[in-house]
């Protein structure tokens, strides 16, 4: 029922989609590279680091608190608190998964759930299979690896004009995916605008500026999906009309 | 720092970012009924991605003014639903551009 073609076609297809994540990838991890090695860490450290991980900002944070000297609970409380958004993105994958996916292709598709992946999987139309997701998350897995291993041997940085203008690689890939979506629905409008509000005041107000960049997005996403599910609940389960324009060859 | 406290915290960090990514997905087998579930599943994408943009996209490039006009190319060709490749190019084209001249 479930032909090799068919798992091939798909993890070819969830690969392009990756495609544009992996070099994006490419000058965040090069920085962290640099940064890591910067703070004391061998660059082979770095490499493990980012293999293992697969994250930009808990890296950078638990890379500062590893070359201060930090206790192992300080360094799981933060990395912990940086990424529990990933519960969020795990939580509402997991309600677009084909019925068949077996719990040890969740066990292992799900290491490479980030922003960026998570991104372009909530945007397809389609459910979402294991050869999919593997697909998705091997280029940006190895551009990870890659940048940061040529940040951490190579150890000069890109002429600084172009890594300037490649740190806005990832939220112009962000911009791409939330924008359509506002034109045909107005109550995904609705959402990006009040947490677009949200998401400044948290970050501009004195005293909630002491709120984690982490912490801000769970607050944001909590209060306006909560507000906005009272407010303005979907028609049809699963899969709306305001998703079926989302899709969008890479 | 010592090899050994940096590859213990570093596995620690690997287990901590996993879980979060792994529990709910792995727990969460079957379609959950809750209508309010459902359509707070269903927003969850558009908060947390404009969340993530917004405001620190302007903070992305060390320079508002060429962070600023990337973010007005990026919405712009956004709107006119180019595909992600094209959005991110044109966002990093232009503030390279925009940064030879500021």
């Amino acid at each position: 029922m479930y032909s090799t073609y068919l798992k091939k076609q798909q993890f070819r297809y969830g690969f392009k989609r990756g495609l544009p994540i992996m070099l994006g990838y490419l000058p965040v991890s090069f920085a962290y590279g640099l940064t890591a090695v910067n703070s004391g860490m061998h660059p082979l450290l770095a490499i493990l680091m980012s293999v293992t991980n697969l994250t930009s900002a808990g890296q950078f944070a638990g890379t500062s608190l590893i070359a201060g000297g930090a206790t192992y609970l300080e360094i799981a409380l933060t990395t912990f608190v940086i990424n529990i958004r990933y519960m969020l993105m795990s939580l509402s994958l997991s309600q677009r998964l084909a019925d068949h996916v077996t719990i040890l292709e969740r066990l292992l598709f799900s290491f490479g759930i980030t922003d960026e992946t998570f991104a372009v999987a909530a945007s397809e139309e389609n459910e979402l299979t294991f050869p999919y997701m593997g697909g998705l998350i091997s280029g940006p897995i190895f551009g990870w690896t890659v940048g940061t291993a040529l940040g951490a041997f190579i150890c000069s940085a890109l002429p600084a004009a172009l890594s300037n203008a490649l740190g806005i690689a990832l939220y112009g890939m962000f911009l791409a995916i939330f924008i359509p979506p506002c034109k045909h629905s107005k109550y995904i409008l609705r959402v990006v605008a009040l947490s677009c509000v949200l998401s400044c005041i948290l970050k501009y107000t004195k005293g909630l500026n002491a709120i984690s960049a982490g912490f801000r997005v769970i607050l944001v996403t909590f209060l306006v999906c909560a507000l906005a599910a009272w407010r303005f609940p979907i028609e049809e389960p699963s899969k709306s009309s305001t998703n079926a324009d989302n899709e969008r060859g890479a | 720092m010592s090899t050994s406290y940096a590859v213990a915290a570093i596995l620690i960090m690997a287990l901590v970012t996993y879980l979060p990514r792994m529990l709910p997905i792995t727990i969460f087998q079957k379609k959950i009924n809750s209508k309010f579930v459902q359509s707070f599943l269903h927003y969850v994408p558009y908060a947390v991605l404009s969340a993530l943009t917004i405001p620190d996209i302007l903070y992305a490039t060390n320079n508002y003014a060429t962070a600023c006009v990337g973010f007005a190319v990026a919405c712009i060709l956004s709107y006119f639903e180019k595909n992600l490749v094209v959005v991110a190019s044109g966002a990093i084209l232009s503030v390279y551009l925009c940064g030879l001249f500021l």
